[in-house]
């Protein structure tokens, strides 16, 4: 019984800690404009002003703010796409062959994990200049692919490991052609994974700071979160603190979509990535 | 694209198995050493040419006063940058919060993190909601989750000091150096506390049942089962998620921006190092401080993994 309890309690404390700032934050953006800059600190939206609303068609309707949602959307899925099947290759490598070289690939991943993105941006915005592709959406595709590579390549190796190969031979005994086995037998057994890496990658993206504010200068590539830090309003000293909470929200949904969607996966693929490599 | 790939794999190796115990004739295993190779290949170029590439380029800038504003004013002046950098107190200062925060934020993360992970572990009801809770903090845009922890703490529309009765109304967070460090710690916790706990959750689940129900029927208290029992046989999950998350806190750079952007002298380094160069076109110093960063990251990655004794290839099942 005791037990039971603390276990109640804890769920609770549990569920406080991750929804507590979330819910803020949405009470927040439907607090009117009026009520945050007289002064209203309080959790929930005061007197009943709901009229926050205005908030989100503002922000919807502001041409910048929907520039940085394509901007954000396009090089995320592009650099997931082509991060994910660079990987898919690799990690493929990795877990079914024997090759000289294996254990610098392992290595360089680790270390680019660990590394502080911002020693890069200097150099980087220095050669991206160079080449043309600053301000672009190649500038950005290219780090994030770069950068994504590393959980991408242990998450898909980790699976690949346990994918039980001699299937495929055994496929072929029966009768089907490589191909055939290779389509039928692997890819069901490998999508998951790759699926999973996909939507790892796909989080680092758009969750991006430092390349999307060193390597953009004008709204043509600049991704979601750089415009949220540069959405000043017409007084620099005081942000618009409830339209700028609704762009908040706007940007968070695509995320919370996904998690609601594929918690299963992605907690595995965290865990497998991590831990089992 | 991997279809190709197996095709011309599939007859050069008929198990996975058999050609790593014994050695394979020469031709097999030269064809799987250059076919690994080509798979691999795409991969190692694409992130050596933004990592160090890049990094070299930064380690020969480093050695010029080169600003952006001037640029026709380079010049080589050796290791100046270096000695400028390091006899700064503003280099110290960053250092130093940047270490506090990695070591303050770590600490709280890995006390929480392993409470939430043993309640998850535990949990038989609602464990799909926990789940998916637990991975709302992770997937939030960490400048999203700044400005909504700036906004908490602040003392005209937040609510943090409305619900801690010991602060008035008026208590301004970021007026001073201590009251902004916590409330740019608190956010970094919040944000990665449920990482570290999947991350423990999923060491907690290798270590056997069976010696946990050993040492309750010898006796052992709860707490003897959690320090001798459970800890040491998680020990090499908790190793790994410190050293991830410690990199990873020592890298800090979007809350700081959103937060304080550095005022009260709550920068870090990465901080200080994107002011010089993106801020004010210093790239000569502004590479100086890329490169004592990436150094102080290898420094402190080694620390970590030697002090802890972090066995990276145990933790990940490789042998």
């Amino acid at each position: 019984m005791k037990n039971r309890i603390g276990m109640v309690v804890g769920i609770v404390l549990i569920l406080l800690w991750c929804l507590l700032p979330v819910a803020w934050i949405i009470s927040l953006s439907l607090k009117s404009q009026d009520s945050i800059t007289n002064g209203n600190p309080g959790f929930l939206p005061a007197d009943g002003t709901f009229a926050g609303f205005a908030n989100y068609s503002d922000v919807l309707a502001d041409d910048q703010f929907r520039r940085a949602i394509f901007n954000s959307i396009g090089i995320s899925l592009i650099a997931t796409t082509l991060s994910v099947i660079i990987a898919t290759l690799a990690a493929y490598a990795i877990a079914r062959l024997e090759f000289k070289g294996k254990k610098f690939v392992l290595t360089t991943a680790l270390v680019i994990a660990m590394f502080p993105v911002v020693s890069l941006v200097g150099p980087l915005f220095d050669m991206w200049r160079t080449l043309g592709i600053y301000d672009t959406w190649p500038g950005l595709i290219i780090p994030y692919m770069s950068f994504t590579l590393p959980l991408a390549i242990w998450t898909l190796s980790a699976f690949f490991r346990e994918i039980p190969w001699e299937m495929e031979q055994a496929a072929q005994v029966d009768g089907a052609t490589s191909w055939q086995a290779f389509r039928k037998v692997i890819v069901p057994l490998a999508a998951p994974g790759v699926f999973t890496a996909a939507i790892l990658t796909f989080f680092f993206a758009w969750n991006d700071f430092v390349f999307g504010i060193s390597l953009t200068s004008t709204e043509a590539a600049r991704p979601i979160p750089a415009a949220l830090s540069f959405f000043v309003g017409p007084d620099p000293f005081n942000r618009p603190a409830s339209l700028l909470a609704a762009a908040a929200v706007v940007a968070t949904v695509p995320i919370i979509v996904i998690v609601l969607l594929f918690q299963r996966k992605i907690v595995a693929g965290l865990t497998s990535g991590a831990v089992k490599g | 694209m991997s279809s190709a790939a197996v095709q011309t794999a599939t007859p050069t190796q008929p198990t996975g198995k058999a050609s790593r115990t014994k050695p394979a004739d020469s031709d097999r295993s030269r064809a799987e050493n250059s076919l690994g190779r080509k798979l691999v290949a795409p991969a190692i170029v694409l992130m050596l040419l933004v990592t160090a590439f890049p990094m070299l380029r930064a380690l020969y800038l480093s050695l010029f006063q080169y600003s952006l504003t001037a640029p026709e004013e380079r010049s080589f002046v050796g290791v100046d940058n270096y000695v400028t950098a390091l006899t700064d107190p503003l280099f110290w200062q960053t250092t130093a919060n940047t270490v506090g925060i990695m070591v303050i934020t770590v600490a709280f993360e890995l006390v929480i993190g392993f409470a939430f992970a043993m309640v998850m572990h535990r949990v038989i009801f609602a464990r799909g909601v926990i789940r998916t809770s637990i991975l709302i903090p992770y997937g939030i845009i960490t400048v999203v989750s700044g400005f909504a922890w700036q906004f908490a703490f602040s003392n005209t529309n937040g609510f943090v000091n409305s619900w801690l009765p010991f602060l008035g109304d008026d208590f301004n967070w970021f007026a001073s150096y201590e009251s902004s460090m916590i409330a740019i710690m608190v956010s970094e916790i919040w944000k990665t506390t449920p990482f570290m706990s999947l991350l423990l959750l999923a060491g907690l689940a290798q270590v056997s049942e069976d010696m946990i129900e050993a040492a309750k029927v010898d006796g052992a208290t709860w707490f003897q089962r959690l320090f001798k029992v459970i800890l040491p046989n998680m020990r090499a999950a908790i190793m790994v998620a410190v050293l991830f998350r410690a990199l990873d806190a020592y890298r800090i750079f979007d809350n700081i921006f959103v937060m304080t952007a550095g005022a009260n002298g709550t920068s870090s380094i990465s901080f200080l190092t994107y002011r010089q160069v993106i801020e004010q076109f210093q790239l000569g110093i502004g590479s100086a401080l890329s490169v004592l960063l990436f150094l102080s990251v290898l420094v402190v990655a080694f620390v970590i993994v030697k002090v802890f004794r972090v066995d990276l290839a145990s933790a990940r099942q490789e042998r």
